[in-house]
């Protein structure tokens, strides 16, 4: 006990208290931090209101969150009607029961099941939330939440890994003509989103019309392909070039040395940049607000002009900031729990 | 086949041309099918195609002006009021954000644990959240709940912050800082000439000179005197309170107040860690060598840890200073008047010709994004390594 007491009291002397001037920055911080946690902690949790189902039960002078308890279906779900909300809860169990199967360290062919899972699974879940073939169809604009947030992101991933990976070849190529075709990307992201948005109806031939979710999705994916490209491109700059020599000597070619020798090394390298990158992209789906797609903030915003609901926008705000922020920083460990794996090869 | 078609077909100069040209004919004729259906469907919906809307009159009130435009100007004067703003708010926001972002990187790497601790608390919270969610919270949340005109904030009794934005003074009369931005220039212009001398007396004799003290007083300290002068001068317009409102004075209007707020509070987290990552990088034996020589701590400071920094730190500065740019787009969530929102928002209303408005802001951003990175490069350059 005195041990421990005494290392905290040098810990103080050493960190908090050395000199001076560490003193008043100490106070100093100490009084903002009281200023700032009192009426912030009032606000959060000690007169905050859960009980109640209208906007007249928030009679506490903190949250309301009955207000975040209202609408949470609508969070998560967006104008996805009620009855068919089943469908993208079995699609998140299949989800999470896919990553607890590859989870499994001694599965057998691991690899290839991943494989599998990631062709098979996006048109499965597509046609569960879009139905079909005997399930009601819900149109993408009833769409929206959380739901549409997470769907954005994989989507937009997964067009963009794939595309990243060409143009961080095509930079790397010998040929020039190639390369000058990469390096296009140093727009805003909107700009991108509204290019796609306003473009692509006008390039396809009349008659086929391109969803407005699609759009955006496409959108992004363009972007984010880019700053994939980078990391990969990062992955194949750490490739020796005895690796190249090497497949060469035994004679393999282009497409057999880039998919079965380069790229193979290359990815895991940039695994944890890739990973950075799909962060970026998860917050950036919020940016598909601006084409008037409801994601979780988009949702969040829209509940704002909710008549019955006036005066919960801290609440709302808070409610979506903290999912965004709990996802992204999970990830976020994610990545960092990779590159120490990856520094530990 | 004969050996030589096949020696022919193997060449590796051969199948690079190959492929080139392979590539670029897929791609020129993909573009050649997009580019017909797209004239089809325009010519179906009777959209006009060229750059002749250019010169119509726009008919758009614009909130925020530093330009002459009226809503009696044409749609090319409504282009150039947008890029005037899109860089005020940007440049505006990148200053912001430097200095909030060098505060809490150097807060994070303090001996003070609570310090450090809260600095790098505002890091991780700020970078996991979305850069839209901060334009939105700063507008709707924070600006929004700020008190009416009558009781606004005041900052030093001459400018005003209330829920109508911020209103600033303005200066009536700009003679006094002509003089003022004349005297500066001057004094740079000596301080340059100034320190090529010394450094060739230095080479010369070996003796020094107190460099830092001239330039001190040179670039920073009469430069602000004299825009003190000059600010002391010059008639300002202050902002009164007159029933409602203020009359007088500049509006910064909410949407410009919470567009820098946003993109400053979120880049600062940013260019934090960039701060910090840059100081770390100086490897400690280059600090125990400036002691060893007998340097002190601001020397030390000054000559060995932030030459080499700022080495570091500045190609990912400079992304942040671009990126900066870009999110300014997101002025067009909340109705501020930059780039994106009165050319692909209003001026599309307008004419519908959504191929050359969408043409035209990605050829700007391209430009000024062009213009931010090569200035970084060309800063770059003078602080990297010169290896012999």
């Amino acid at each position: 006990m005195t041990t421990r007491l005494g290392s905290l009291l040098r810990f103080s002397r050493r960190r908090l208290f050395a000199t001076p001037l560490d003193t008043v920055i100490t106070l100093v911080c100490c009084w903002g931090l009281a200023r700032l946690v009192e009426p912030l902690a009032r606000w959060v949790v000690i007169d905050t209101t859960f009980r109640g189902t209208t906007r007249a039960d928030c009679t506490g002078a903190g949250a309301c969150w009955v207000f975040v308890r209202a609408r949470l279906g609508q969070f998560i779900y967006g104008f996805y009607p009620v009855d068919q909300r089943w469908r993208v809860d079995l699609v998140a169990v299949l989800l999470i029961a896919c990553a607890a199967l590859l989870a499994v360290k001694r599965l057998p062919h691991r690899g290839a099941l991943a494989a599998e899972l990631i062709v098979v699974m996006p048109p499965v879940v597509l046609f569960l939330f879009y139905g079909g073939f005997g399930l009601l169809l819900v149109e993408t604009r009833d769409w929206g939440g959380l739901m549409l947030t997470l769907f954005i992101a994989i989507y937009a991933g997964l067009l963009a890994v794939p595309l990243g990976i060409v143009l961080a070849l095509g930079r790397q190529s010998r040929l020039p003509a190639i390369r000058t075709l990469a390096v296009m990307f140093i727009e805003p992201i909107i700009a991108v989103i509204f290019l796609a948005s306003l473009i692509l109806p006008l390039i396809v031939p009349s008659g086929i019309g391109v969803d407005r979710l699609a759009r955006a999705v496409i959108g992004l994916a363009l972007v984010i392909a880019a700053y994939m490209a980078e990391a990969v491109r990062g992955g194949l700059q750490a490739i020796p070039k005895g690796q190249y020599e090497a497949a060469t000597a035994l004679g393999l070619r282009y497409p057999a040395t880039t998919v079965l020798i380069v790229l193979p090394q290359a990815l895991r390298i940039a695994l944890p940049a890739m990973t950075n990158e799909f962060i970026a992209l998860l917050k950036n789906t919020s940016l598909v607000l601006i084409v008037s797609i409801l994601d979780l903030l988009g949702v969040a915003q829209a509940a704002l002009a909710d008549p019955a609901w006036v005066g919960m926008t801290l609440e709302a705000y808070v409610f979506a900031g903290t999912i965004y922020w709990l996802l992204c920083f999970a990830l976020s460990r994610a990545s960092l729990r990779l590159e120490r794996r990856a520094a530990l090869r | 086949m004969t050996d030589h078609t096949l020696s022919f077909i193997n060449n590796r100069r051969v199948r690079d041309v190959f492929w080139q040209v392979a590539v670029w004919a897929a791609v020129v004729g993909l573009i050649a099918y997009f580019v017909r259906n797209a004239s089809d469907n325009m010519a179906k919906a009777g959209i006009a195609s060229g750059f002749d809307f250019l010169g119509r009159t726009s008919g758009i009130e614009l909130p925020f002006l530093l330009t002459g435009y009226t809503s009696q100007s044409s749609i090319l004067d409504l282009l150039w009021a947008g890029v005037v703003n899109t860089i005020t708010v940007a440049l505006v926001a990148i200053g912001a954000a430097t200095l909030l972002g060098f505060a809490l990187g150097i807060a994070r790497l303090s001996r003070n644990w609570l310090l450090s601790s809260l600095a790098g608390f505002y890091v991780e919270v700020v970078r996991n959240i979305p850069v839209l969610f901060f334009v939105l919270f700063w507008y709707f949340a924070v600006i929004a709940a700020l008190p009416g005109p009558r009781e606004a904030i005041g900052i030093f009794a001459v400018a005003f912050l209330s829920n109508r934005g911020l209103t600033v003074p303005t200066p009536q009369a700009s003679e006094a800082f002509a003089v003022a931005a004349l005297v500066s220039i001057v004094c740079v212009v000596a301080q340059i000439a100034i320190s090529a001398w010394a450094r060739r007396r230095r080479d010369r004799t070996g003796r020094g000179f107190p460099l830092w003290t001239s330039g001190a007083l040179l670039v920073a300290g009469v430069p602000l005197l004299a825009f003190a002068a000059a600010i002391a001068a010059t008639p300002w317009d202050i902002p009164v309170l007159r029933g409602f409102n203020y009359r007088g004075g500049f509006v910064l209007i909410p949407e410009f107040v919470a567009l820098v707020a946003a993109l400053a509070t979120y880049a600062a987290a940013f260019i934090a860690e960039i701060v910090r990552g840059g100081i770390l990088a100086v490897p400690k034996g280059q600090l125990e060598a400036a002691r060893a020589l007998g340097l002190g701590n601001g020397q030390v400071l000054r000559l060995v840890v932030i030459p080499q920094a700022l080495r570091v730190m500045v190609p990912p500065l400079t992304s942040q200073y671009l990126n900066v740019l870009k999110n300014s787009s997101l002025g067009a969530a909340i109705g501020f008047p930059e780039l994106m929102n009165v050319f692909v928002g209003s001026a599309l209303n307008i004419t519908g010709q959504a191929v050359e408005i969408i043409a035209i802001t990605l050829a700007i951003y391209l430009v000024i994004g062009l213009a931010v990175s090569a200035l970084m490069n060309w800063y770059n350059a003078k602080v990297a390594l010169v290896t012999q």
